[in-house]
């Protein structure tokens, strides 16, 4: 029998039909909509005179454009408003599962779905949105589509695409203390750079991703996006089944155990071929920070920043134009330099364990006067725990100010943003320029990191600032 | 929704010679605001083309009055990050019907064939070149030939084939989108998700 991969076994049994000489009829099992990607696809379906073919299959929620205060008022922002009341329309009209502003189960998509237990291995998965490469951590072959893909589910549950080229991306060994998930990621990334996986899906695996939490490995596919791969996956085991285990959306009683059977089933074969293969260290990996306007360009936090050589052309000038921006100079140490901002949330790092790593980190403490902390949780239920298990009472007397579940300063599709040319070190996934608000100086890190700049005000070690 | 139809393209060009343009450049998230697909040509690269007081900022080339035209040239890895359709509508709105790199990111490329926007993806050397000519010679124009598929720099001559596969080939030179296709096949998905 023929070795396959994970996203094969998964690619093709979602296949329709192919087109000869062009993309597969993909059948898609699940899709998140938000209120930003969304509205022209639906007014192009009434454009057109057609439905939505299954509304069971979609859900949705409004993350990327809510504010992140007084969430039980009117909005304020008159287009956010029109947004959110577009999406609210919307699901009401078709009868598609909307979890509104101030609901229970509110809260950025990618992590509601996971939340919930409507991410599960085998399922194909998508959203007008980048990062649902995040869904992948459960062996399901999930990615962010565009507007016109999205009326194209709705209308007809199925978009056209090529499939991808496989990689594989393996890091055994353990990694040292104050190293998480995201240092992993972000190592990767600057190993392979922002395009290293342009036209191809990822599988994680080797045993420092076998070992990582559901919410750890989460963080690793969010990021799939940021080195340009389609998704990320890693093969469901004992830790997805316990995740989902109860989950509201998850299958119960003998559902379950035939799920699981199933899931059982979905890994690469040994032997099995990838287009391209990447081996890794964990214990080579340090506390990593991006000191650029990609997320390729990362160094360890007690690295420098490189120099230009070996750089020509437009390389080198997108280079320099890159370092201009963040107000830098090649070969320097990052280490030291002022932060004004630090941002705790996001659908890469805005769960509970990440407010757990912070509060762990930062009790007893204050963050250092010249920063403004900011602390988003990814939805409602991350909120409550927060609040429950006594996190948000630490924070706050840490000095940092909580706010409610959305996309917030990521993105800074609302009024969360950092003011033109201030510093901010952020668990979110992408330091492109203007990215968390105009003229904005963003720098990626994992939370431990964030936790130890807002005590210490400037670019440090986590594992070095309580030393003293 | 239907576009209009591409075959053959011959314009002006416009140069950005920058590696890794991102999506959060060719539009910013804030302009993402609106809930119909109209006016987001005003705001492409708004963040390199206005400064914070909405003045054309004069170094950028979209407000060089020099260059013009229907086709962008642009760096490698173009149109990274989000998976925003905006950007290429905005590109779209603004008139452009063509964008060429060394190397475009997958879901913008996706995006692109979508709406009708044309992603040609040339040699670094070529891209180098286009760059190269039409910075000095802003006149210069650039043919893009969607039933041959190629892209020929007029003014020399010189060209190279690109790739697009047949059936997106067949959309753009008649303006389909995978909508109509989809909807056509509407009795086999049914029976497919039965079986599932």
């Amino acid at each position: 029998m023929e070795k396959t991969t994970l996203f094969d076994k998964i690619w093709d049994a979602h296949v329709v039909k192919s087109v000869p000489a062009g993309p597969d009829v993909f059948f898609i099992d699940k899709h998140f909509i938000h209120e930003v990607t969304s509205p022209v696809a639906f007014l192009n379906l009434e454009k057109r005179g057609i439905g939505v073919k299954n509304p069971s299959r979609t859900v949705a929620t409004p993350d990327h454009n809510v504010p992140t205060v007084d969430q039980d008022k009117t909005i304020k922002d008159k287009l956010s408003r029109m947004q959110v009341e577009r999406l609210r329309e919307n699901c009401a009209k078709y009868g598609i599962e909307l979890h509104d502003l101030g609901s229970a189960h509110h809260g950025i998509v990618h992590v509601i779905g996971p939340e919930l237990g409507i991410t599960q291995p085998g399922m194909t998965i998508v959203c007008g949105d980048s990062h649902t490469s995040t869904h992948g951590a459960f062996g399901a072959i999930a990615f962010g589509i565009g507007t016109s893909e999205v009326e194209m589910v709705l209308a007809t549950q199925c978009i056209m695409q090529s499939k991808a080229k496989k990689m594989r991306i393996t890091i055994d060994g353990v990694a040292g203390p104050g190293v998480t998930s995201k240092d992993l990621i972000l190592y990767v990334i600057a190993q392979i750079s922002a395009a290293g996986a342009t036209g191809y899906f990822v599988e994680y695996a080797g045993s420092a991703i076998q070992s990582l939490s559901m919410e750890a490995r989460m963080t690793v596919c969010n990021m799939s996006i940021e080195m340009g791969a389609r998704g990320g996956l890693i093969a469901p085991d004992e830790t997805t089944f316990e995740y989902l285990k109860g989950k509201e959306y998850a299958p119960k009683g003998e559902d379950w155990d035939k799920a699981v059977a199933h899931w059982k089933t979905l890994k690469t074969d040994e032997g099995a071929v990838f287009d391209k293969e990447y081996h890794f260290d964990a214990a080579d990996i340090e506390p990593m920070i991006t000191y650029g306007t990609n997320p390729g360009m990362g160094i360890k936090v007690k690295g420098n920043i490189p120099t230009t050589e070996g750089m020509e052309g437009s390389n080198k000038s997108s280079y320099l134009k890159s370092l201009a921006y963040m107000g830098f100079e090649p070969g320097e140490a990052i280490e030291g330099k002022k932060v004004d901002f630090v941002f705790v949330g996001s659908c890469t790092n805005g769960r509970i364990e990440d407010i757990r790593s912070v509060a762990s980190y930062v009790k007893g403490h204050k963050k250092a006067d010249n920063i403004t902390a900011w602390i988003v949780p990814g939805s409602r239920e991350v909120e409550k725990m927060a609040h429950e298990e006594g996190l948000v009472k630490i924070l706050e007397e840490a000095g940092f100010e909580l706010r409610q579940p959305g996309c917030s300063a990521c993105l800074a599709m609302n009024d969360d943003k950092i003011p033109s040319g201030k510093y901010a070190v952020s668990t979110s996934n992408r330091n492109f320029e203007g990215r968390q608000g105009p003229g904005a100086r963003t720098m990626l890190a994992s939370p431990l990191t964030v936790a130890a700049v807002a005590i210490a005000g400037e670019i440090c070690d986590p594992r070095e600032v309580f030393q003293n | 929704m239907a576009y209009d139809k591409f075959t053959v393209l011959t314009s002006t060009a416009v140069p950005l010679p920058t590696d890794n343009v991102d999506t959060d450049q060719i539009i910013p998230a804030r302009f993402l605001k609106a809930t119909e697909r109209e006016g987001f040509g005003d705001n492409l690269f708004r963040d390199w083309r206005y400064d914070v007081e909405g003045n054309p900022k004069k170094d950028f080339v979209l407000n060089d009055p020099t260059y013009s035209g229907k086709i962008l040239v642009s760096g490698r890895n173009f149109g990274s990050g989000s998976s925003r359709e905006h950007a290429v509508w905005a590109l779209y709105d603004y008139g452009f019907r063509c964008v060429v790199s060394s190397f475009f990111a997958d879901i913008f490329k996706n995006n692109c064939l979508n709406i009708g926007v044309l992603p040609v993806t040339v040699s670094p050397e070529f891209a180098d070149k286009l760059l190269e000519t039409i910075t000095a010679n802003p006149e210069t124009t650039i043919t893009v030939d969607i039933p041959s598929q190629k892209i020929t720099l007029d003014s020399t001559g010189e060209s190279e084939s690109f790739d697009i596969n047949e059936y997106k080939k067949d959309n753009m030179q008649n303006g389909f989108d995978d909508i109509d296709y989809l909807l056509s096949m509407s009795d086999e998905i049914d029976a497919f998700a039965a079986n599932k």
